[in-house]
């Protein structure tokens, strides 16, 4: 079990690699799903199931497709992996490399003082409901207002415009 | 007598305000009629309390006309009084101001600060009544404010020339370190006995003071506020750079009456300058030293009006003199003739200037005699009584204040000054009649004949002629200072008669024999040192003038600025730093987020 | 259940993050950076669970629920967002995008 786990690590590493450094959208939205699942395997083998669930249904599923939409919207293909062939130069990479090797440097130097095994119990999707819908009952009232505004704000973004409408008639 | 004394001030200060709002409005008849009505007005209920203060056989009125407020038992207002010597001063103010506001319609008609002109000349008129009719000292004080300012704004009329704003803001300041000594003066009386009149005061300082040292301190700072506002030593070097004011206010402001604001301080505060001996001491000498040392000046000068200037400081010389020697009713009586005979040449003189085109070299002049007789007689007039001849005004108020003198404290130097100034006096007055009126013609003049110019220079020769009867209601003012031992000999008498015509006479001798002895003398050491002044303006500008404009050189860039300046160049740095940071890159934030991180757990490591 | 050091779940949370945020920092086009932001928010998420599973507790998977929301919501404006720009634009270059008024 161990080495399944430690190996679904590796998984998810590599797939969230090619995420960052691919060029075509739709090979890099992939390399995305694989890293969620591989999330999602890693959330199951914590002993939390319901939200390796959840991560199926919802991310892999619902919010990739949504994205998958809008790629296939915007419609990009060979001209836009010339581009971003172009703009993902090597001295690009120096600076933010850096940083956020930096960035890890600090983070693992913090995360590794402490040795503290401990062993992982499971938390079945009955504790997480109760616990949901107990003491965090304001806080589901809260996402629930924040998707609202979300949906309102993304109609209203995508909302085709009277004067953009009349400015594109023009051209 | 009543709180109506207050509309005598008060005409000529609603008059000037009406002028400088209005001014622009008014065309020069307007401006005129407010000018000269307001102080028309004021001269006639000057005339009407004259009369009633001689009717009630001469008591002194004092009251309040308008109370200020009252704090911490001080009780501040607009107090009034009226006794002999602001009858005296009152009169010759609105009299003499009234002939000069007449004057001065024709004189400066034409001009464009025409209602400008009036306002301010109304100003001054009511400052100067403020002055002689305060009841306190803080309402004495707004006068004696009011006329410097009046005397800054009058000097730079003609603001254009930057001599004359140059002039202006040099009386302002030499005159202003006068008047911080007044002003602790007055702190001084003012803390000390708790009361803001002036009266109640001085009759508090003769019971207190008998025996202390206030006295000397008050007594010598009142004299510095009078010795700068009178052009005497060693505050004198205003006047004669005054004259490039108009010549009306040259009349009005820088010989009749401003000037003697000073006589008027100590004569009204005698009950403190009789304390202080020492101090009185130390006037008549100011007094005697000005009035020859001004004389001398005046004998070499080139320009006509400062020439004039140089003689109203030597006159005031005499009123000084006259105050430190106890001659208190003299010097009051010399003001008078001198505000009379004086203006009376400054408006001949204007009427000059101005046939002349504004020529004011004397060594471009002569031979006006034919040409302008009018003048010719006025100046003569004026002339005479400036050099004390019989029978003129300027001779009995120069021979009360020299006969006095010599009663109270015997010939001291003050007092043999005070007599070879008559004669020097005698000279320079028959030196300018002679430059401008005998002689060839240099300048071919175009006489100005009218007569509202005219006639109130003939109601002023009147006076210069025949002033000295006006009687002075003094007795009751000045507390009478016990006469000297010294027994007025006949000699005295015979040598103070006889000095205007020694001066006449070696005039007379130079211009007819003394040919060469005059071209030797003009260009000789002494002749420079005299027209300078004494070089008391080379002097000053060496020890403070210039140390000060060295200061303010090198504090250019104002040392205490520095802080102030460099906070502003930090924040406007910082701004200019953090805007380059506001580019709206969005990777660059997130960047900056992560720079922020790094630190952060760079901390905490 | 599983045993496994605790630093290393949490030291490979901490790398997921780092290669979600060197993705914001590298890419120029909306889509990819979005995509890195999902990276990072998973890499957060993924702590959370780890921590509610090292407790025991529920208050994890709540918490990773509640990044679930937020994914969603944020995903979906920001890809409204960027529909919108690119029709306006007709690019996806953050950098350009570089002035308030458009």
């Amino acid at each position: 079990m161990t080495g399944l786990f430690y190996f679904t690590m590796l998984i998810a590493l590599l797939a969230a690699l090619q995420v960052v450094r691919g060029l075509n959208a739709v090979h890099a939205l992939l390399h995305l799903i694989v890293t969620l699942l591989a999330l999602s395997l890693l959330f199951f083998l914590l002993g939390a199931p319901f939200a390796a669930a959840l991560q199926v249904i919802v991310y892999a599923g619902a919010i990739m497709v949504l994205m998958v939409f809008v790629i296939m919207m915007l419609n990009q293909g060979d001209a836009a992996v010339e581009q971003e062939r172009a703009w993902l130069d090597v001295a690009s990479w120096r600076v933010p490399g850096l940083l956020c090797g930096l960035l890890l440097l600090e983070l693992g130097y913090l995360l590794l003082a402490p040795a503290d095994g401990g062993r992982v119990r499971a938390v079945d999707a009955a504790a997480v409901g109760r616990t949901l819908f107990g003491p965090y009952l304001l806080l589901v009232e809260l996402a629930s207002m924040l998707l609202l505004a979300a949906l309102v704000g993304a109609w209203h973004l995508v909302r085709p415009l009277k004067n953009r409408r009349e400015g594109t008639s023009d051209d | 007598m009543g709180a109506w004394l207050a509309w005598i001030p008060l005409l000529p200060l609603l008059s000037s305000l009406t002028l400088l709002l209005l001014g622009r409005r008014l065309d020069e008849r307007g401006a005129a009629l407010f000018g000269v009505g307001s102080v028309a007005l004021a001269a006639l209920l000057s005339l009407v309390a004259i009369l009633l203060f001689v009717v009630s056989d001469g008591t002194a009125w004092g009251g309040q006309a308008l109370s200020w407020f009252s704090a911490l038992g001080l009780e501040v207002g607009f107090s009034l009084y009226f006794d002999g010597l602001t009858a005296v001063m009152v009169g010759v103010i609105t009299g003499v101001g009234l002939l000069i506001h007449l004057y001065s319609v024709a004189y400066m008609s034409g001009d464009d600060g025409f209602a400008r002109f009036f306002a301010y000349l109304n100003l001054f008129v009511a400052m100067m009544l403020i002055l002689v009719l305060a009841g306190d000292f803080l309402l004495l004080y707004l006068g004696w404010e009011g006329v410097g300012l009046c005397s800054f704004l009058l000097i730079g009329f003609w603001y254009r020339v930057p001599e004359n704003g140059y002039a202006a803001r040099k009386a302002f300041v030499v005159t202003r370190v006068g008047d911080v000594a007044l002003a602790l003066g007055l702190l001084i009386l003012v803390q000390q006995f708790g009361t803001l009149l002036i009266q109640d005061s001085v009759g508090q300082a003769q019971l207190l003071w008998a025996d202390s040292d206030w006295p000397f301190w008050v007594a010598l700072l009142l004299l510095g506020g009078a010795v700068g506002k009178s052009a005497q030593l060693p505050l004198q070097t205003w006047l004669p750079d005054a004259m490039a004011g108009p010549t009306p206010v040259s009349a009005l402001i820088h010989a009749a009456t401003m000037v003697t604001a000073g006589v008027y301080l100590i004569a009204r505060t005698q009950g403190i300058f009789l304390l202080a001996p020492d101090v009185l001491q130390l006037v008549q000498l100011v007094g005697g030293l000005t009035l020859f040392l001004a004389a001398c000046s005046a004998l070499v000068q080139q320009d006509l009006k400062r020439i004039l200037a140089y003689s109203t400081i030597s006159q005031i010389g005499y009123m000084f003199f006259a105050l430190g020697a106890g001659a208190f009713s003299a010097a009051v009586f010399h003001l008078m003739t001198h505000a009379f005979f004086k203006a009376l040449l400054f408006l001949a003189a204007g009427q000059v200037i101005l046939s002349l085109h504004h020529e004011q070299d004397i060594r471009r002049m002569g031979g006006l005699l034919r040409p302008m007789p009018f003048s010719a007689l006025c100046f003569a007039i004026g002339c005479a009584a400036l050099a004390a001849l019989p029978f003129t005004s300027g001779f009995y108020s120069k021979d009360a204040i020299l006969l006095q003198a010599y009663a109270h404290g015997g010939a001291g130097i003050a007092w043999w000054l005070a007599l070879a100034g008559a004669g020097v006096t005698a000279l320079y007055s028959l030196r300018l009649f002679v430059r401008l009126f005998l002689g060839e013609c240099h300048t071919a003049p175009t006489p100005d004949n009218r007569w509202p110019m005219r006639w109130p220079l003939a109601l002023l020769c009147l006076l210069a002629l025949f002033g000295a009867l006006i009687p002075q209601p003094l007795s009751d003012v000045f507390v009478s200072v016990p006469a000297g031992e010294q027994h007025v000999s006949w000699a005295v008498h015979l040598a103070v008669l006889l000095m205007p015509w020694l001066g006449l006479a070696l005039g007379l001798w130079l211009l007819l024999r003394g040919e060469d002895l005059r071209r030797r003398f003009a260009g000789g050491i002494l002749a420079r040192v005299w027209r300078t002044g004494w070089g008391f303006d080379a002097l000053y500008n060496a020890l403070l003038v210039q140390p000060l404009s060295l200061l303010a050189r090198l504090n250019r860039r104002d040392l205490l600025d520095l802080p102030v300046g460099f906070l502003a160049w930090l924040s406007r740095t910082c701004h200019q730093g953090l805007s380059r940071l506001q580019n709206g890159r969005l990777r660059q934030y997130v960047a900056g987020i992560v720079w922020g991180a790094l630190l952060v757990l760079a901390v905490v490591l | 259940m599983t045993e496994i050091p605790v630093e290393h779940g949490l030291l490979f949370a901490a790398a997921l993050f780092c290669i979600g945020l060197v993705g914001v920092l590298v890419r120029r086009n909306l889509v990819f950076m979005l995509m890195s932001l999902e990276l990072m928010l998973n890499a957060t998420a993924f702590v959370f669970v780890l921590g509610g599973a090292l407790h025991g507790n529920a208050d994890g998977q709540v918490m990773f629920v509640m990044i679930l929301t937020l994914a969603a919501a944020e995903v979906a404006v920001g890809l409204a967002l960027v529909v919108h720009l690119y029709h306006r634009h007709r690019s996806l270059d953050a950098d350009r995008l570089d002035v308030m008024k458009g």
